[in-house]
């Protein structure tokens, strides 16, 4: 009874967003990226959910909250195939893939130690120059760096 | 008025680095222009670069400015914790454009997009010296008659060299052939051999630097190699003296070549190369001068 009683609670959602197919292991980054720890709606996050596609996975459904597609494109640094389902009145009325911003704002740390953004207080911005290959550049001291060996600030 | 700094060679058109250079020209001709004379130029060097600083506060003097500034970190408010932006915004209250070197990379960048003045980058750690390219520019193009189609060799430290591959991004616009001479250790990084094939620049690479490699240069640009650069001293000593140009490499040689440095040179040009009439190096820094008064005029806005 209880069980079925959880499964309706976490199912139900009249109105948010369900953020689906992230791979396991990056579900609390995604968690912090999207700020969920700030939020006051109701949340659910499904931790280590068996999957098909990816063995095991996480899924975040939030009620009551639609993300910018600022707020969306920055799980791309993490989990480039991520889900977004719309949920409006029970129903699903809008799918959407993240994708990867072509700038990103005060998101991602320099690794470069001797990077202005590094040694003054000011925001970091970087330039995607390569969607294929997920390489980014850093505005200010313009090295490359590929996304999978970024620092999120 | 338009505000125009200065921060990347990587971000001047064709068009744009070819009218800077005519530009340049017209004050080889005539150096002294008093245009500037109801300006005041700040030059502020939080790492000291005596041969830049000069050349640029010359090039402002020759203008008419006046110069405001400081040539070490140790001299400003840097040592007191002042923010870059907070130097930048008190300086900027004074002078009509800054002039600045900073040992951080992406210092320049920065300081341009705070400043209500405009900025010129002269060297952000590794990063960029616009300057110093343009200059390498306008002596390529004085001594060669044209920029296009070119064969430059360029030697030594081919890794650290912030200079040649600055010189590289620029001369993409002018179909060049590039030889690329340096140890293993030293060798041309991987982006920028990408970046030769994506922009269809031809280019060859070897070890070996004798008569025969340089025997079909337009162009030999020379770099220092820096013993620091090496985790192995024993390889340092073996190479050293491999990418030293010495007089009698150059019998061959054609009769257009010009030999580049960015300077200062240690042993990688032997002194007997300075008394023949292809060593370019020391005019070089000079057009250096010119290159800088026209620099300063464009960010400035004023046309020559």
């Amino acid at each position: 009874m209880n069980n079925n009683k959880l499964a309706l609670q976490v199912s139900a959602l009249s109105s948010g967003t369900v953020i689906d197919h992230i791979p396991a292991e990056k579900l609390f980054e995604v968690v912090n990226l999207l700020n969920i720890p700030e939020m006051n709606t109701n949340v659910t996050i499904g931790y280590n959910l068996d999957s098909k596609k990816l063995g095991k996975k996480g899924l975040i459904k939030v009620a009551d909250k639609f993300f910018t597609d600022d707020e969306v494109n920055r799980i791309s640094l993490v989990a480039p195939n991520v889900v977004l389902n719309i949920i409006n009145n029970y129903q699903v009325v809008e799918k959407r893939e993240v994708k990867m911003p072509d700038e990103l704002h005060n998101i991602v740390k320099c690794s470069n130690p001797n990077c202005i953004t590094n040694n003054e207080p000011m925001p970091t911005l970087f330039h995607l120059v390569d969607r294929e290959k997920r390489v980014l550049k850093c505005h200010y001291c313009e090295k490359e760096k590929n996304v999978k060996d970024i620092e999120l600030l | 008025m338009e505000k125009r700094s200065l921060v990347s060679i990587n971000d001047l058109s064709r068009e744009k680095i070819l009218s800077l250079l005519e530009c340049a020209r017209k004050f080889e001709e005539k150096p002294n222009r008093d245009i500037l004379s109801e300006m005041v130029v700040g030059s502020l060097f939080f790492e000291p670069s005596t041969r830049t600083r000069l050349s640029f506060e010359t090039a402002a003097m020759r203008l008419g400015a006046r110069v405001i500034g400081f040539s070490d970190a140790a001299t400003s408010s840097a040592t007191k914790g002042e923010t870059l932006k907070d130097t930048i915004m008190m300086v900027s209250s004074y002078a009509d454009v800054i002039v600045m070197r900073h040992r951080l990379e992406g210092a320049a960048r920065y300081a341009s997009e705070v400043s209500p003045v405009p900025v010129i980058n002269a060297g952000d750690g590794a990063n960029q010296h616009p300057s110093q390219t343009m200059l390498d520019l306008y002596s390529i193009q004085k001594t060669q008659g044209t920029l296009e189609n070119l064969h430059i060799h360029l030697v030594g430290d081919l890794k650290y060299g912030r200079t040649v591959h600055s010189l590289l991004h620029a001369m993409r616009h002018f179909n060049p052939t590039f030889h690329f001479i340096a140890p293993e250790e030293l060798h041309m990084p991987e982006e920028y051999r990408i970046f030769c094939r994506q922009n269809n620049i031809p280019f060859t690479e070897t070890t070996e630097f004798n008569e025969d490699v340089i025997s079909n240069a337009d162009i030999i640009y020379m770099t220092r190699v820096q013993r620091e650069r090496f985790s192995d001293l024993m390889e340092y000593e073996k190479v050293k003296n491999c990418y030293r140009l010495t007089n009698s490499m150059l019998q061959g040689s054609k009769e257009n070549l010009r030999i580049l440095h960015p300077l200062p040179r240690v042993t990688e040009i032997a002194h007997d190369v300075d008394n023949n009439p292809k060593a370019y190096y020391f005019q070089q820094a000079q057009n250096g001068l010119y290159v800088r008064e026209a620099l300063i005029c464009d960010v400035l806005g004023i046309n020559i």
